[in-house]
């Protein structure tokens, strides 16, 4: 079977901001025709990343390729190859969408003819068509980032560089985003990014996970699922002593964590038990507990989310170093997951950081 | 210089769809006009004192013109996130610059142009020959042309509009006071300086209607050198 070809190639990048790296050591490729989402937090180095694909950065040393092209020899092929929305869509407010797009097709090379003939069907592509005549400026968010995604695609490029496409958008839009980009999909390799799982989970091929400017996890949501839901996690309703409970728990072979949670059912002295441990712990931990004399009410298998998964991997606080490391829970686990949840979060401190990143231009 | 044009095209489209570029214009329009009526209109004079009278004050009035339009070229775009677009798609730094200074300098000569009834009113009460006319116009857009390169490169350097404008300012009001430095220096710095000057040396041959070859070859340079630098400090940030 031969081997796809790979559109991006990205062998030992590494960025730096004065003596801050960014990015580093980052390695991935993508092959022609896949979607792949590019998954961090805040200052995690996706933007910076995706603008040293766009040509819009330097790389501070390292190969990255695109079609075959070095970025840093042939930045003018390059810049022909690509469709590029940054996480601010590069629009002229007083300019119509339509003749915005006519600028766009022609500053990437097309004729006036093929731009004549072009930004008509990206207008209908991108739904654009019924306010085309419209005043960017006027558009409501939504419409500026389709607009953004039609600059993006007006000269048919191989690759489509998306960096959070989807920020921003309330629902209806999301839902109309995910069937524009998947309606994308064959025409274009598009490699877009969010810090947001759940955004661009059903819309890839396949994830990269970035942590600190390299990649902590990669591959599509179910290898992703199998991978890093490598834990067991059972929850237990009981009633006595709560310390005695956790202790008899907690000394099982092979259990990582034991915390308190919210229990289903009320009742004096009834409490439930969140365990996570290597591998099936059920019988171990129910035999503890009655050996214990913890009367045990209930005993079911827990679900874990992904997305709490990759927040705690793209965090600052885990212990997960790589596809295959097992993301072991400490004690201190679900204040890494808030802490990470707050740094994702919308408009919030990690956000700050980036914000004031990009302020002093080095936005990663 | 296809991508120049369409550069120069969008932006001249930008001119005439905002208020910027409108409202400078009367404003240069009506601080010229005031400045004729003031200077030029006022007790007895000769026809061509009135006209350099006239072109004394639209020379000023163009330079301030020149760095108000330059402003918002690149640092304008730098602050509303779009020089993202001309930095990544496939076009070259000098072409981003040259259709910029030819959209604005169109621009400064349309409105450089239409105060051409200033002038013309002299002939109703005296006398000016057409070829004075022309050569004070083309000193205005000589050093038109130079403002506004001088204001791209401060432009280009910037990473805010107010930057922008103020080290536009403060370079534009060195280039033409070098000539007061030029006078409490001893030769042959002084005759460097002077030379060097913006407008005072170089400009009032243009206005008594006297064309000289090195005078325009200076203004020529100017713009030739800070549009170069323009385009090097643009080419140092895009990769940077």
């Amino acid at each position: 079977m031969t081997k796809a070809f790979a559109v991006i190639e990205i062998v030992d990048l590494y960025k730096y901001y004065g003596e801050r790296r960014a990015v580093g050591p980052l390695s991935f490729s993508i092959e022609a025709g896949e979607i792949v989402g590019l998954l961090g937090l805040n200052g995690a180095g996706k933007t910076t990343t995706l603008r040293i694909l766009a040509c819009d950065l330097l790389p501070s040393s390292g190969s990255v390729r695109v079609n075959g092209l070095d970025v840093v020899e042939s930045p003018h092929e390059v810049r022909s190859l690509i469709g590029y929305l940054p996480d601010t869509p590069p629009l002229y407010g007083e300019m119509t969408v339509r003749a915005y797009l006519h600028f766009a097709a022609r500053l990437r090379g097309l004729s006036k003819a093929s731009a004549d003939k072009r930004v008509p069907e990206v207008l209908e592509a991108t739904s654009l068509a019924e306010v085309q005549d419209q005043l960017i400026a006027s558009l409501s968010h939504g419409y500026k980032q389709r607009v953004g995604i039609a600059q993006a695609i007006v000269h048919g490029p191989k690759l489509l560089v998306l960096d959070e496409p989807i920020s921003g958008l309330d629902p209806v839009q999301i839902v109309e985003m995910r069937e524009l980009l998947r309606s994308l999909k064959g025409e274009h390799t598009i490699l877009l990014s969010s810090h947001i799982l759940s955004e661009i989970s059903e819309t890839c091929d396949r994830l990269l996970v970035i942590r600190d400017g390299q990649i902590a996890a990669s591959g599509t949501e179910a290898e992703l699922s199998a991978k890093l839901l490598k834990n067991q996690r059972i929850e237990v309703t009981v009633r006595g002593d709560e310390e005695k409970a956790k202790e008899a728990a907690g000394a099982v072979p092979g259990v990582v964590s034991v915390e308190a949670i919210d229990a289903a059912e009320s009742g004096e002295g009834v409490f439930a038990l969140r365990i996570e441990s290597e591998g099936d712990a059920r019988e171990a931990v129910c035999r503890a507990l009655v050996t214990a004399e913890i009367g045990l009410l209930e005993v079911r298998r827990g679900e874990r989310e992904l997305e709490s998964v990759f927040l705690e991997l793209a965090g600052a606080e885990t212990t997960g170093e790589g596809a295959g490391a097992s993301p072991k829970k400490k004690r201190t686990g679900k204040r890494s997951a808030k802490k990470a949840r707050a740094s994702a979060g919308e408009g919030d401190a990690g956000a700050k950081d980036a914000a004031a990143e990009k302020e002093d231009g080095s936005g990663t | 210089m296809r991508n120049a044009l369409l550069v120069a095209g969008r932006e001249i489209g930008s001119y005439g769809r905002s208020l910027l570029g409108w409202a400078i214009g009367a404003a240069a329009l009506l601080v010229e006009g005031l400045w004729f009526s003031a200077n030029g209109l006022t007790g007895s004079r000769m026809s061509a004192d009135v006209l350099r009278e006239f072109f004394n004050g639209a020379s000023g009035v163009t330079m301030i013109v020149a760095v108000l339009m330059s402003i918002p070229l690149l640092a304008g775009e730098r602050e509303r996130g779009t020089l993202v677009l001309l930095n990544t798609a496939p076009i070259r730094d000098i072409e981003i610059i040259v259709g910029k200074y030819l959209a604005a300098f169109a621009m400064i000569t349309l409105i450089t142009l239409v105060s051409v009834y200033m002038p013309l009113l002299i002939f109703v009460n005296g006398k000016v020959s057409l070829g004075h006319v022309a050569v004070g116009y083309t000193g205005i857009l000589l050093l038109g042309s130079a403002a506004l390169a001088i204001g791209m490169f401060t432009s280009a350097v910037s990473r805010s509009q107010v930057m922008a404008a103020i080290l536009g300012g403060l370079l534009l009001a060195v280039m033409v006071t070098l000539w007061l430095v030029a006078k409490v220096t001893e030769p042959p710095v002084n005759g460097v300086l002077s030379g060097m000057a913006l407008h005072h040396q170089r400009q009032f041959p243009f206005m008594t209607g006297v064309l000289k070859l090195e005078n325009v070859v200076y203004y020529v340079a100017v713009t030739y050198f800070f549009l170069l630098a323009a385009t090097k400090t643009l080419e140092a940030r895009r990769w940077r």
